[in-house]
């Protein structure tokens, strides 16, 4: 599926894990991993060499990767539908309050008018069929102005108005 | 009145652009139809029964004349030349292609108005009180504070996919006009001392499960309101259900937590937020946005004398300035409602021309400055007393002086099967039998103040949980039944109707009335005590005996 970062489609080395999979690691192999599994194995995982990464669904609470976020390297927050608005305070939560930095990638049923929210709301990267890069980029150009402030950093209108 | 600065019409603009190209993605087929529901939804645009609806969205029900007569040439250009005003203070045309949506949000977009988020799963027009501004009883003023939340809420990228449609509420009268206690978000306005602050409700609606909101806190100063409602939208977001379409509103999830649970969750998310994610409104901004609201530069003349004598010679402008006058804060001036409520009309339905007389008349003598009120009518919210007599003249020529503000057949009704495909009844023709039951002005003033919501279905469009009768109409095997409810109430005493009994068939709705009402005049100890106030001392077993007695 394309993967899309940075205005390019770039290529997916990651590979996902699912909670049972017992399929062999090439010590190199960067790969992500449902959150409970990872929380498992995180003091194993911290040791790889290869870079590791975490798959959040809806339900899950971003807050418990805390103490992670300095050196993992990915997180992917998954849309199941693209109708479930959780993934938006996930990755708002992960990017304003606990400070991630790293990848933050939207996976699922990631459609191109989703993405402008996305982006504001501090996604960096999308695993889409549904969307090619140019409307990719369109549609993160379709609002010159936004009134809130967001993950994106944007200064919102509220603030803009006053020279702030 | 609040105008949009470039920021404002730029988004407005990139909207209108944004949403041809989802048009012309859905016609080419590039979009599929499930895909772009969401998008036009969020766009008020809704496929009904015989064709698509636009809803355009009047935030917290203001206008003023340009932009209620470009309403008007909206619905002459593409439509069948009318409207129909909504419970949301929203107007809907229903008959106008998909083709030519972006056009005709282009030109609402000339007076700065658009449809964005008047439907979908995101936070919906805000509503207001219509005398706003004007009413003797209120504190403030609570526009400046809707227009905020109308630009804090506008593609709020966290909360444009919640569980469930949103909507906010907020008054700062003592006397709630605008149902606070029935919204996902009410809002009333307080002061301690000099100090502005917000009573914040949440977790009230209709639909099939009618809940009061619950009292979550009782000063967020004003300052930190964005931060507190951003908290209860991030609670409901994360927490609210997604497994079940119908128990997927904050109400449920309130319900579920227990309001003190719920409470618990909202103050530790809002302290975080005032940690991390702090929006800081600039006062300058505050500032700027009620700087928009001042009141108009009254006129100083006294018009008390002509206004007597006018309603000296002429009774029906007596009755009517009667009925459909409200006290406003300012000597020598009125608050007009203009009523679309005309006995055997469709409830909130105005024509081209209606509405474009009423802009006139509003820039002629009102400071042009125009309301809709969640009753749908239309408001003059400052009219000098001296002009009262050649507006009333004028609409009442258009059919728009109806003199019944607050009275029986001032009904509010859903547009029902006629139009909604969700409905399982019909509601205009049932509102327009009950009016002219009670059509006659005089009878209708010796009943005195007592409100009739009508709704289609279960999902209570017609606000039929808080009307004093609510009519509710149910599907039995194919046909059309109307359950009675009594004693709702949308003020600051709100309540939920209790079903009153067995549903009835759409013809025995109007006798049945009749009959409550007769009940009523019964049992009042004087006509100053209100239906809704003799319905709670004598209890509603009076009444379900007269309701189904053999007609």
């Amino acid at each position: 599926m394309p993967l899309l970062k940075d205005g390019a489609e770039i290529e997916n080395i990651w590979l996902f894990l699912d909670q049972d999979s017992e399929a062999e690691l090439k010590p190199d192999q960067a790969v992500t991993l449902p959150l409970a599994r990872f929380l498992e194995q995180a003091e194993s995982l911290a040791g790889r060499n290869a870079p590791v990464g975490v798959r959040l669904v809806p339900e899950d609470d971003p807050t418990l990767l805390e103490p992670f976020l300095e050196w993992i390297q990915l997180v992917e927050v998954s849309f199941p539908k693209y109708t479930d608005g959780r993934g938006y305070s996930q990755a708002q939560l992960l990017r304003r309050r606990h400070g991630y930095q790293g990848e933050l990638r939207a996976v699922g049923h990631v459609l191109r008018d989703q993405i402008f929210y996305m982006n504001r709301s501090g996604f960096d990267a999308y695993e889409t069929a549904r969307a090619d890069l140019p409307s990719v980029l369109e549609a993160l150009n379709e609002f010159r102005d936004t009134y809130q402030p967001a993950a994106d950093g944007r200064v919102s209108v509220f603030h803009a108005r006053h020279g702030s | 009145m609040y105008r949009y600065d470039e920021f404002d019409a730029r988004i407005v603009k990139d909207r209108v652009e944004q949403f041809r190209g989802q048009v012309t993605r859905r016609l080419s087929g590039e979009l599929l139809e499930d895909e772009f529901k969401p998008l036009r939804l969020q766009n008020g645009v809704y496929l009904q029964l015989h064709a698509y609806m636009l809803r355009v969205a009047i935030p917290y029900g203001q206008l003023n004349g340009a932009k209620l007569r470009r309403l008007a040439e909206v619905s002459t250009k593409y439509d069948r030349g009318y409207g129909h005003f909504t419970t949301r203070q929203n107007i809907q045309y229903n008959w106008v292609a998909l083709k030519d949506i972006p056009d005709a949000l282009n030109d609402l977009a000339e007076v700065e108005m658009h449809a964005i988020q008047t439907s979908g799963n995101c936070i919906r027009n805000v509503t207001s009180d219509h005398f706003a501004g004007a009413a003797a009883d209120e504190v403030m003023d609570p526009r400046p504070w809707c227009e905020i939340i109308r630009q804090w809420s506008t593609f709020h990228p966290e909360f444009a996919f919640l569980p469930r449609k949103f909507k906010f509420a907020v008054t700062a009268a003592a006397h709630d006009r605008a149902a606070i206690a029935v919204h996902d978000i009410g809002l009333r306005i307080v002061k301690r001392g000099e100090d502005v602050g917000f009573e914040v409700y949440a977790g009230g609606g209709q639909g099939r499960t009618p809940l009061l909101a619950a009292l979550v806190n009782d000063f967020v100063p004003e300052a930190e309101l964005l931060d507190y409602v951003e908290a209860i939208m991030r609670v409901y977001n994360r927490y609210g259900r997604r497994d079940n379409k119908y128990k997927a509103r904050i109400k449920i999830l309130v319900q579920e937590l227990g309001p003190e649970e719920f409470t618990r969750q909202v103050e530790a998310e809002y302290a975080a937020q005032r940690r991390h994610e702090k929006i800081d409104l600039p006062q300058a901004e505050i500032d700027r946005i009620h700087a928009y609201f001042a009141p108009p530069a009254y006129d100083a003349e006294d018009g008390t004398e002509a206004f007597e004598a006018a309603k000296a010679a002429e009774p029906d402008f007596a009755q009517w300035a009667e009925v459909n006058l409200h006290p406003h804060k300012q000597a020598g001036h009125a608050s007009v409602t203009v009523s679309l409520k005309p006995i055997g009309g469709a409830a909130g339905d105005a024509t081209d021309r209606q509405m474009a007389l009423v802009a006139d008349l509003a820039e002629r003598y009102a400071y042009d400055d125009i309301r809709v009120s969640h009753a749908q009518n239309l408001v003059l919210p400052h009219v000098p007393v001296k002009h009262l007599y050649a507006i009333w003249q004028a609409l009442d020529a258009a059919g728009l002086a109806t003199p019944n503000e607050s009275l029986i057949t001032d009904l509010i009704v859903c547009p029902g099967l006629d139009y909604c495909n969700l409905a399982n009844a019909r509601s205009i023709p049932i509102g327009q039998a009950v009016q002219e039951v009670f059509a006659d002005p005089k009878y209708q003033r010796e009943i005195g103040r007592l409100h009739i919501n009508i709704s289609g279905c279960i999902n209570a469009c017609g606000h039929h949980h808080v009307g004093h009768i609510g009519i509710l109409g149910v599907d039995r095997k194919g046909e059309e039944f109307y359950q009675i409810s009594l004693g709702g109430r949308a003020d600051e005493k709100a309540a939920i109707g209790a079903i009153a009994g067995p549903a009835l068939k759409g013809e025995d709705v109007p006798g049945a009335v009749k009959r409550i009402v007769d009940t009523y005049m019964a049992l009042r100890t004087s006509p100053d005590e209100l239906f809704i106030d003799t319905l709670e001392r004598a209890g509603a077993e009076p009444f379900k005996e007269a309701l189904y007695a053999a007609a």
